[in-house]
């Protein structure tokens, strides 16, 4: 269609097409703008909700508050290992799965179905499921297996609080990494591969010039969704070791959350908002652009 | 293909496969198993075969009000998907067919309130939400869910829309059509099967969300991500109840969840894996 024509028709179409838009960028302008601002000023007020009748200025007592807490610090490394630790089991693992499930096997849908059903289970479920009836010291599925190899059965949650959390995150999203690298996979041309194949390309060879490259869009997806979703983790380490032992499992959204809702602190509460949503715009940043760049092909 | 697929190879494929598939899909399997045996049964070890009882799915609607936070769930997944649906459409609809340079900005923008960290804003939310009384009410979840779930739904119904050729709209302006019509009657038809797809992708994605339906709800209108979450207290004991609330809540959304793999791919990457 031409675009540079300007008859009434036209016109009339742009003035529709804003108001068409209007109420979902007012609605977002809102939901982007109100809580935001909100929570940058209650970061500079000493307010507490036990106290509610006594609050003043504080200045930048608590962005001190929140920064020079050790718990803070922990929680920031914390935040990073879960997503690193599941971006890295979930984009290899997808991967190798992806491979597996692109070759020919007898029954590929009910497979197919079976690989990508855990992403369907909401998190509470997942994370109840895998803490009772898998990793449970005493009952649990690994602890059967342990003891029938004649092993001491392992505590997950209180010797490895944030490696259990990663396992259950990525039993999540491994589905999810898996079906997107599939699909691009299957859009591979096949005479590509198998022009590949007569030339005498080792399986190696084909995967590192012609598959991976083909796979670098469906990858850089794959990262820039789970990350969004992976850095507002938050009911799988409810249910499972509320933060602890101490904070060895806290990350930053559960952090603000303890100090909100459990210490009633809406000021400190706030400025921790303020960096999570900084350090998230660090991140958003450089994914936007990549994607940007990604997506334009 | 030229080349024959061996069966010895295909079978060797199978195995490995079907062996990696069955291990992810083993904590569901087991929790179905474990919902079908007695609470005795249930912590005495690793166990393949139930004794089939229905007791605990009994118990789950008798004791704990299973109905309840299960309406709740549907209430609130369904009514934000359809408020969400009526508002995104038209701005979809006018950023695929009149765009603008901005379009692309736009869109990008909205795509970044999905990185605003939901924990980041629970203070301001949740005294919000409290001073205009709409802690713990249905209304003020489904309001909730419909503005975080809102940024997909425009991008799934934009790249859904954007591949309805325009040349049919060219088409129907000749024939007279007004711009009315030729939204109700040309493109309409066109747009929902996307409309649909983005519809299943947005309850499937409100059913599951776990911050806000446990943090703003008591127990009036809590939903089953909420409800499930109060079994993480009592250790132990009741684990095939657990097993039965568990199974019935993810059910409904497993069964959806399999019939739109193919939509799920376009809609969760926002068109770019097809």
């Amino acid at each position: 269609m031409p675009r540079e024509d300007t008859t009434m028709a036209t016109r009339q179409t742009r003035t529709l097409a804003r108001f068409m838009m209007a109420p979902s960028v007012i609605l977002l302008l809102f939901w982007m703008i109100v809580p935001l601002a909100m929570t940058v000023w209650f970061s500079f007020l000493n307010y507490n909700l036990l106290n509610p009748g006594n609050v003043s200025f504080a200045g930048l007592f608590n962005y001190r508050f929140f920064l020079t807490d050790p718990a803070f610090v922990q929680s920031i490394w914390n935040t990073l290992l879960l997503v690193l630790g599941v971006l890295l089991i979930t984009v290899v693992g997808g991967i190798l799965l992806a491979l597996l499930l692109d070759q020919p096997i007898f029954g590929q849908g009910i497979v197919r179905i079976l690989v990508i059903s855990p992403f369907f289970v909401m998190p509470p479920v997942a994370a109840l499921v895998w803490k009772n009836m898998i990793m449970h010291p005493g009952y649990g599925v690994f602890a059967d297996i342990a003891k029938f190899f004649g092993a001491q059965p392992i505590d997950w949650f209180a010797q490895y609080p944030l490696l259990s959390i990663i396992i259950i995150v990525a039993w999540q999203w491994l589905p999810f990494a898996t079906l997107i690298l599939l699909t691009a996979l299957q859009s591979l041309d096949s005479e590509q591969k198998e022009a590949a194949e007569m030339d005498g390309a080792n399986f190696v060879n084909r995967f590192i010039y012609l598959t991976l490259p083909h796979l670098a869009r469906a990858i850089t997806v794959v990262i820039l969704i789970q990350t969004i979703f992976l850095l507002s983790v938050y009911a799988e380490i409810l249910v499972t070791t509320n933060g602890g032992p101490g904070y060895a499992s806290t990350n930053l959204p559960f952090l603000i959350y303890r100090t909100a809702l459990l210490g009633y602190d809406v000021g400190g509460a706030s400025a921790g908002g303020v960096i999570a949503i900084i350090l998230a715009n660090i991140v958003a940043f450089f994914l936007m652009r990549a994607v940007g760049k990604n997506l334009d092909r | 293909m030229a080349r024959a697929i061996s069966t010895r190879s295909k079978i060797g494929w199978t195995f490995a496969a079907w062996a990696v598939a069955l291990i992810i899909f083993f904590p569901i399997l087991y929790t179905v198993i474990t919902s079908l045996k007695t609470e005795p049964e249930a912590i005495a070890g690793f166990n393949l075969i139930p004794s089939f009882t229905l007791e605990n799915y009994v118990e789950v609607q008798t004791q704990r009000d299973y109905f309840r936070p299960f309406m709740n769930s549907v209430i609130i997944a369904v009514g934000s998907t359809l408020l969400g649906i009526i508002i995104a459409v038209p701005a979809a609809w006018s950023m695929a067919f009149s765009p603008t340079h901005r379009t692309k900005d736009i869109l990008m923008w909205m795509l970044s309130t999905k990185m605003m960290p939901a924990a980041a804003v629970l203070v301001p939310i949740y005294l919000l939400f409290r001073d205009f009384g709409l802690l713990d009410s249905r209304i003020g979840l489904t309001l909730m869910l419909m503005l975080i779930n809102l940024p997909i739904v425009v991008w799934m119904l934009y790249t859904y829309f954007r591949e309805i050729p325009g040349e049919i709209l060219e088409a129907a302006r000749m024939d007279g059509a007004s711009l009315w019509g030729e939204i109700w009657y040309v493109l309409t038809p066109m747009a929902v099967p996307g409309i649909a797809s983005t519809m299943l992708l947005n309850i499937i994605l409100a059913w599951n969300e776990a911050f806000w339906t446990i943090r703003l709800t008591t127990t009036n209108a809590a939903p089953l991500t909420a409800f499930i979450a109060s079994f993480s207290s009592p250790q132990g004991l009741f684990w095939a109840k657990l097993s039965a609330a568990s199974t019935l809540a993810i059910a409904p959304i497993l069964i959806m969840g399999w019939f739109s793999q193919r939509q799920l791919v376009r809609g969760l990457t926002f068109g770019a894996v097809k």
